[in-house]
């Protein structure tokens, strides 16, 4: 036994850096000293060949700077928690595999609480000056307050895809999109909850059909059935509509453009809206295809980056994330024929050759004017995330 | 020099088998993880379990019977004709393709908007796909379809490489001069032989039709999924605390694959003495219909496979391509322009990891086989069902854990470590394809040699392997078809650096995107295609003048 491990030992040149000082966020400099030369390995979602084209495209500006950023592709965000969490189970504090993930909500609320996170950092990076701080929710995540743990990068709102080809008036609200259902069977369905894009239909259809929104911005309490009741009276109604009768349901988002493209279904949901877009010029769905939001508005969230604790790269991390906050990154990743995501920065705060450059940007035939997306209904907190998702898998999930 | 191999060999195998059952059995236990109190309860209380559970075995005995029926019937039937040439020749690529690819290939072929419901769509009209539960059926039917239409490659590769020590010819000359008809004289005279030489990879591919996570994520049910798939998601799950769940779940299913196999080795005698008493009775069976439903399964499953790819090269050259269009609007290399240049990159990784670890099996294999030859170091019949442990436990039981094993000794995830988990996969497969026709090898030969006053390493060099180059090519193209297709070793044990072909394809097939899945997939095929044909085509060529060792 001793031989196998010693073999395994031997076969494994050592991969860690000796211990490095931890850099200080507030002193920049320095922070691009220690970058450069750094490789930092961002973990984040790799499903869509989009958003991996955009990061190969942040990786040369970061080259520039000397960091070479790899794009570790997950299938799920908490595949990069679990990393971090083994190593320091295993006692690697320092050296650890995972620079900078992609993260929000459940994954981040659930790091931040467990200390797994290095910070704070964001509020020192230089473009945070550029940052709408006030307008986009940017200091909160699922409620759970960011307190520079985590830096944004870009602006998700819900919204509602249609081909206009097949649906004349797309149903605006939750009645709405059931009568419509009872009228169209089998052509709608949502991505399976746990995943996050069905999680967060559960979530709007539930602030959608309660009297009482305010009620989850708090945790989670003991009148959970009472707050969540209409909502599943609602699903019990809507399923036998659903796609397949509710008896399967597409595993993420962009499974359900296919579907669309495949004339399955007529309505899909994305958390993005300039995706529509994107994905019209990449031939995934048809032109016809269109975009709308609720009438009593739908909900919106910012995606973050996040350093672990045990990053090794941490200076090189921060370099990153700055980039992604530069008015050049993220009038990029505004263009729909790239990405098609919401800036984060305040319009008002850039020079005004950076603001012409947002300005000229063509949000695409799909893509809704900020004015039309209206102001973005706040996230739950996320203990209710989890829970509505438990409670489908348990209730649809599980057949019979 | 050969006497430590066969120990070396067990260790490097048997190793990080244990190691990750104690890595999942200490957190499933509560011991590791203080988050979690009691993950096995909370295993148990998942309502879908019955069902996961029921849909993992159905799925993955099933599968198995198919397969070795299909296998069977065709062998029997058709071996030796020129259709069986011709089907082998479109089976044999089946094996090579990765089994994401095949089953996304698939499941664009027969689902409800897919190339197959296009033609009635055409024929009358319809602008919509009808909503039909094809795909991920509550029973896992299209699943176990998919394992059966990948698994019959493989279980006919491994029959074909024992045929060669089957001594076939005169047995069915016997058997025919019998009155018996040309399969049932097959079944009876020949398969007994052969099921003694291919029963580990059978159990194996029972065992992978049981856990296996990426076929059953694309054509399995999820409502609930399998219990392998489950597992999966528990482990990725935000909550911290569901990791010792996942754990549990491992274990659960690694209690169910034993159970299953311990009734599989029941069946095989029950199975054993009826046969016996089929082969005395003379009874025979209807020769022409046995033989057409061999070849119509078979042919049946190539074909569906073959088109499914022959779908996903569509896809990666197709423009707009909607229903009910047969084909893409238009066709583009924008795809290829895309996704080519990192496919060929990251297909060099992948096919130096697939090498190097194949050169170091190989060795470790001959070297075993050898010692076991030259000073009767044989293994024994215990020591042998060690050495396929880490095919025959299931990846996410073991996996997880050995992932904080070379953690704890100060190792982080690196490229070498994938090399040695694939070198720990890798491996039984190049001892199962290798062990039979090296075994049956006639020793006579190796006497009559000495006796001619040749040394043992001669006769290693000059006869034996030579003879046996047949085998070995195709213990290479297995071992490096089962390197290219390592999807949670190469994730877990690379910490996510380590990128390859099917770590890409399967991060890939979550999103859906069809035309990169596309390119994707047939770089990965075309990959694990090229050892293949060397291993049909290399004895060919040598063997040009020498008929009785093609058998083929």
């Amino acid at each position: 036994m001793r031989f196998a491990l010693t073999l395994l030992a031997a076969l494994a040149l050592p991969t860690l850096s000796p211990a490095q000082t931890q850099p200080d966020p507030a002193d920049w400099p320095a922070v691009t000293a220690q970058a450069d030369g750094q490789t930092v390995y961002w973990h984040a979602w790799g499903g869509s060949t989009a958003t991996n084209d955009f990061i190969g495209w942040v990786a040369d500006r970061a080259g520039e700077m000397g960091v070479d950023l790899r794009h570790v592709k997950l299938t799920d965000t908490a595949d990069a928690v679990g990393v971090v969490v083994n190593e320091l189970q295993a006692g690697v504090t320092e050296g650890g595999s995972v620079d900078m993930i992609w993260i929000n909500g459940a994954n981040f609320a659930s790091m931040k609480r467990e200390n797994l996170l290095f910070g704070p950092f964001a509020e020192q990076l230089p473009n945070w000056r550029y940052v709408d701080v006030d307008g986009k929710g940017v200091l909160t995540d699922f409620t759970v307050p960011t307190e520079g743990f985590e830096s944004p990068w870009a602006m998700a709102q819900l919204v509602f895809v249609h081909d206009s080809a097949r649906v004349e008036t797309p149903p605006t609200s939750a009645a709405k999109l059931l009568e419509w259902a009872q009228a169209n069977p089998g052509r709608f369905t949502y991505p399976q909850p746990p995943d996050f894009l069905g999680t967060t239909f559960l979530k709007q259809m539930l602030i959608e059909l309660t009297d009482d929104p305010a009620r989850l911005s708090e945790p989670v309490g003991d009148d959970y059935d009472d707050v969540t009741f209409i909502l599943w009276d609602y699903l019990d109604q809507l399923q036998p509509l659903l796609w397949r009768q509710g008896r399967a349901y597409p595993e993420s988002g962009p499974r359900q453009f296919q579907l669309i493209n495949d004339g399955e279904v007529d309505i899909a949901i994305s958390f993005s809206p300039g995706e529509a877009t994107t994905a019209i010029g990449n031939f995934e769905l048809p032109e016809s295809v269109r975009t709308y939001v609720l009438d009593g508005g739908t909900i919106g969230n910012a995606s973050f980056v996040a350093i672990p604790v045990n990053a090794n790269a941490k200076a090189g991390a921060m370099v990153v994330a700055d980039i992604l906050l530069s008015p050049e990154a993220q009038a990029r990743a505004q263009d729909p024929a790239v990405l098609g995501y919401g800036t984060v920065l305040d319009m008002a705060k850039l020079s005004p050759e950076d603001r012409a450059v947002f300005d000229a940007l063509d949000l695409g035939i799909a893509t809704l004017t900020p004015t039309q997306l209206g102001t973005a209904l706040p996230e739950p907190h996320p203990t209710w995330a989890t829970r509505l998702a438990d409670d489908w898998v348990a209730r649809y999930g599980v057949a019979d | 020099m050969l006497r430590p191999l066969p120990l070396l060999t067990t260790l490097v195998l048997v190793g990080p088998v244990l190691f990750g059952l104690i890595g999942s059995i200490l957190p499933a236990s509560g011991l590791l993880m203080q988050s979690a109190e009691t993950p096995f309860a909370t295993a148990l209380s998942w309502p879908g379990l019955p069902r996961a559970l029921a849909i993992s075995i159905l799925s993955g005995v099933l599968s198995t019977l198919g397969a070795l029926a299909v296998a069977t019937l065709i062998l029997a039937g058709w071996h030796g004709t020129r259709a069986f040439a011709v089907l082998e020749r479109a089976l044999s690529p089946l094996l090579a393709v990765p089994h994401a690819a095949a089953a996304l290939g698939l499941a664009f072929l027969v689902s409800p908007s897919g190339w197959i419901f296009r033609i009635p769509a055409n024929l009358l009209g319809w602008d919509r796909a009808p909503d039909l539960l094809i795909l991920g059926d509550p029973w896992g039917l299209s699943l176990t379809a998919g394992l059966i239409a990948k698994e019959t490659p493989f279980l006919l590769l491994m029959m074909l490489a024992a045929m060669g020590q089957a001594d076939a010819g005169p047995r069915m000359a016997i058997a025919r001069s019998l009155g018996q008809g040309r399969v049932a004289a097959w079944l009876k005279a020949v398969f007994p032989t052969i099921y003694a030489q291919v029963r580990l990879p059978v159990l194996v591919v029972l065992v992978f039709g049981m856990t296996n996570v990426d076929v059953a994520i694309i054509l399995g049910p999820s409502t609930p999924t399998t219990l392998a798939v489950q597992v999966t998601r528990w482990m990725t799950d935000p909550d911290l605390a569901a990791r010792a769940v996942a754990a549990a779940g491992g274990l659960i299913l690694f209690a169910a694959t034993l159970a299953v196999l311990a009734l599989w080795w029941l069946g095989e005698r029950a199975i054993g003495s009826v046969g016996r008493a089929w082969v005395w009775s003379g009874i025979g069976l209807p020769d022409r219909a046995a033989r057409g439903v061999g070849l119509t399964l078979a042919g049946g499953s190539a074909a569906m496979v073959l088109a499914g790819l022959a779908a996903l090269a569509v896809w990666s050259v197709a423009a707009r391509w909607a229903f009910p269009d047969m084909l893409p609007e238009a066709l583009t290399w924008r795809s290829w322009m895309r996704f080519g240049p990192d496919m060929a990159q990251t297909a060099l990784t992948t096919l130096g990891l697939a090498v190097t670890a194949t050169a170091v099996s190989l060795l470790l294999v001959i070297g075993c086989l050898e010692a076991e030859v030259r000073h009767g170091l044989s293994l024994g019949q215990r020591a042998l069902w060690l050495l396929y442990l880490p095919l025959l436990v299931p990846q996410v039981t073991f996996l997880p854990g050995l992932q904080l094993l070379p953690l704890t000794l100060g190792i982080g995830p690196s490229i070498w470590l994938v090399l040695a988990g694939h070198i720990v996969f890798v491996l039984p497969y190049v001892f199962l394809s290798l062990q039979g026709p090296f075994r049956a090898w006639d020793g006579r030969l190796a006497r009559v040699a000495a006796g001619l006053g040749t040394s043992q390493n001669r006769v290693l060099w000059r006869l034996r392997l030579p003879m046996l180059v047949s085998p070995v090519l195709t213990a290479v193209a297995v071992g490096m078809a089962v390197s290219i297709g390592q999807y949670l070793t190469t994730l877990l044990l690379g910490g996510g650096r380590v990128t390859t072909l099917v770590t890409e394809a399967v991060a890939l097939s979550s999103g859906g995107d069809r035309r990169a899945i596309g390119v994707w997939g047939l770089g990965q095929a075309v990959a694990a295609l090229l050892p293949f044909a060397l291993a049909l085509g290399v004895p060919a060529i040598v063997f040009r003048n020498r008929r009785g060792l093609r058998h083929v």
